[in-house]
């Protein structure tokens, strides 16, 4: 079964057309890898994906459901749940506060309910600092770390409080936008270890944008590539490693060769 | 009155005006936070809120709590239908747009407030007792103490509700990121429904404070100017900051007007605020750099 469907989705910005057709399928509790070259269209698909930008055409199904036209506010209680390219935390608050903010959507009381914090909404919003406690941030070894402010961590764990956040509504969906960027090597091991765990925990269906094929190789399932907006190959790992236009669209990104580091 | 005794009396007053600054700034910090958008319409705003309980107080000869709590809901409405039939439409205009967008909403309810009761000035049921407070021998104004009583009161719960409320950790969140916030599922639009609701209720009471100090005309949101200053003083984004600068402004009225003579009383704040921004441009706790406007 397919958790993501989309079918011939096009993107354009003015006269740019960053997604031409593009059919991705993710499918049930697998790992499936998005990977080309830089300006491919891969963080513009992950958009379209969770709301923020509406496709020229296609459509995009989760479940079997269409969710094309849903603003991006309603996605996350439909269990879709994402990280971002350039780390998106919120400053001034802290690592809990962060990822307590990811299981927004699931807490009952509505927010001017909330507001009045009596009754009901206090046992919700303290249960739910418990369960964050005792799965999300023991899970990803944040618990010593829960009352700093997050722009004071340093970058690896920043990614870490991300993806926190993104788990603690317990997603369906996980789409990770270059989740190992900038990190070093045992960073990027931890990293890799990590999404393992968590597909294998709670069977989450995993979209993964990453440049570095090694770890393409080791944790996906599936491999879907971009290249100038069109999706040029799908399948195994394996086989993309043997893709002729997959090997020389990278060739034709100086910088970034199919076997080595991130571009 | 031994020396000691005036610098005392006119500090403790002082910081008794200060307490209005600070609500009406913090009605503006919210607002600003959350949106980026300097509402200019805050002063009349607070000024609508108390005519609304003159209407209900006297006209109505309503409890005075009753006649709070209906101003209180009445603004409330007020902000809201003005966030949903003027602000929502400009979302995504030049932030500049939005604020001479209050500004206009500022013009239109002083205009109404004109026609509806004229520029006589009323005066408000005495809401708070007039009898003096004794500190020692230190007599301090009755009204100023307990609005500041009220004022105190009402910026801890705004605060309590900031750190600690959902709506507030997601007003946080809206503020510090607002793409993030709408992919965390908050609706942000909602959030800034409520910050509109919230300053407007903020106002209120500040204008109902404000007015039984003084007496109620439509220019009573003339106030939201000496508050610009406040806010641009403690940084237009911290609630800390507002809090300490009106209180400090409140208090450096209250010394000019105890040693200076009458003109220079009007200006000092206002030579306070551009000293300090020479100094430290975004505010005393200010933290990000801020529009400029
Ligand atoms: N909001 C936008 N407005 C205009 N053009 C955009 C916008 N977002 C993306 N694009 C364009 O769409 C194309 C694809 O960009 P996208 O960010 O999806 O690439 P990417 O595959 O994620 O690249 P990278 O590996 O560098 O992250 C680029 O040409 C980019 O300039
Ligand atoms: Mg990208």
């Amino acid at each position: 079964m397919s958790a993501l469907e989309v079918c011939d989705l096009t993107l354009s910005f003015g006269g740019i057309s960053a997604l031409s057709g593009v059919s991705i399928v993710a499918a049930d509790g697998q790992i499936t890898a998005v990977i080309g070259p830089n300006g491919a269209g891969k963080t513009s698909f992950f958009n379209v994906v969770s709301g923020f930008y509406r496709p020229t055409a296609g459509r995009v199904l989760l479940d079997g459901r269409d969710i094309t036209a849903l603003p991006p506010h309603r996605r996350p209680a439909l269990g879709i749940a994402r990280t971002f390219q350039n780390i998106a935390l919120f400053h001034g608050m802290t690592v809990l506060d962060n990822i307590k903010l990811g299981a927004h959507t699931q807490l009952q009381t509505g927010l001017f309910g909330a507001g009045l914090f009596l009754g009901h909404a206090r046992r919700e919003e303290a249960e739910l600092t418990r369960r964050i406690q005792s799965d999300v941030a023991g899970f990803l070894e944040l618990d010593t770390h829960a009352d700093k402010e997050v722009q004071d961590l340093p970058y690896g764990l920043q990614r870490r409080v991300e993806l926190a956040r993104a788990l603690a509504a317990r997603p369906k969906l996980l789409l990770l936008d270059e989740p190992v960027a900038g990190m070093n090597r045992e960073e990027k091991q931890a990293m890799s270890r990590l999404i393992l765990d968590i597909r294998r925990q709670w069977g989450t269906t995993i979209l993964l944008i990453e440049h570095d094929m090694g770890m393409v190789m080791d944790l996906s399932d599936h491999v879907a590539v971009l290249n100038f907006g069109r999706c040029i190959a799908t399948g195994t790992p394996d086989e993309m490693g043997r893709n002729q236009e997959v090997i020389s669209a990278y060739l034709g990104e100086p910088g970034a060769p199919l076997a080595g580091q991130a571009a | 009155m031994s020396g000691l005794q005036v610098f005392l009396e006119y500090t403790l007053a002082g910081i008794a005006t200060g307490g209005v600054y600070t609500l009406v700034g913090l009605g503006f910090v919210l607002v600003f936070k959350a949106s980026g958008v300097f509402n200019f319409a805050m002063g009349d705003m607070m000024m609508a809120g108390a005519y609304t309980f003159y209407l209900c107080a006297v006209v109505f000869d309503l409890h005075w709590a009753v006649a709070l709590l209906i101003a209180v809901v009445f603004s409330c409405a007020l902000a809201w239908l003005i966030e949903r039939t003027v602000l929502r439409r400009m979302m995504g205009q030049p932030v500049i747009a939005v604020v001479m967008a209050t500004f206009g909403i500022g013009f239109v309810l002083r205009g109404i407030a004109a026609i509806a009761f004229g520029s006589e000035a009323y005066q408000l049921p005495a809401l708070l007792p007039r009898a003096p407070f004794f500190i020692g021998d230190i007599m301090l104004p009755g009204k100023s103490v307990r609005g500041f009583v009220l004022t105190t009161g009402l910026c801890g719960a705004i605060i309590l509700f900031l750190r600690y409320s959902r709506a507030g950790i997601a007003l946080r969140a809206t503020a510090a990121d607002q793409i993030t916030a709408y992919a965390m599922g908050i609706n942000v639009r909602r959030v800034f429904a409520l910050t509109w609701m919230a300053a407007a209720a903020i106002g209120t009471v500040a204008g109902v404070i404000a007015a039984s100090v003084t007496s109620l005309t439509p220019d009573l949101g003339t106030i939201g100017l000496n508050v610009l200053g406040v806010v641009i003083l403690g940084g237009l984004n911290s609630v800390g900051g507002v809090i300490v600068a009106g209180l400090f402004i409140g208090w450096l009225e209250a010394m000019t007007a105890a040693y200076l003579p009458g003109d220079i009383r009007e200006i000092t704040p206002y030579i306070a605020v551009l000293a300090m921004l020479m100094i430290r441009p975004y505010g005393l706790f200010g933290t990000r750099p801020v529009e400029r406007i």
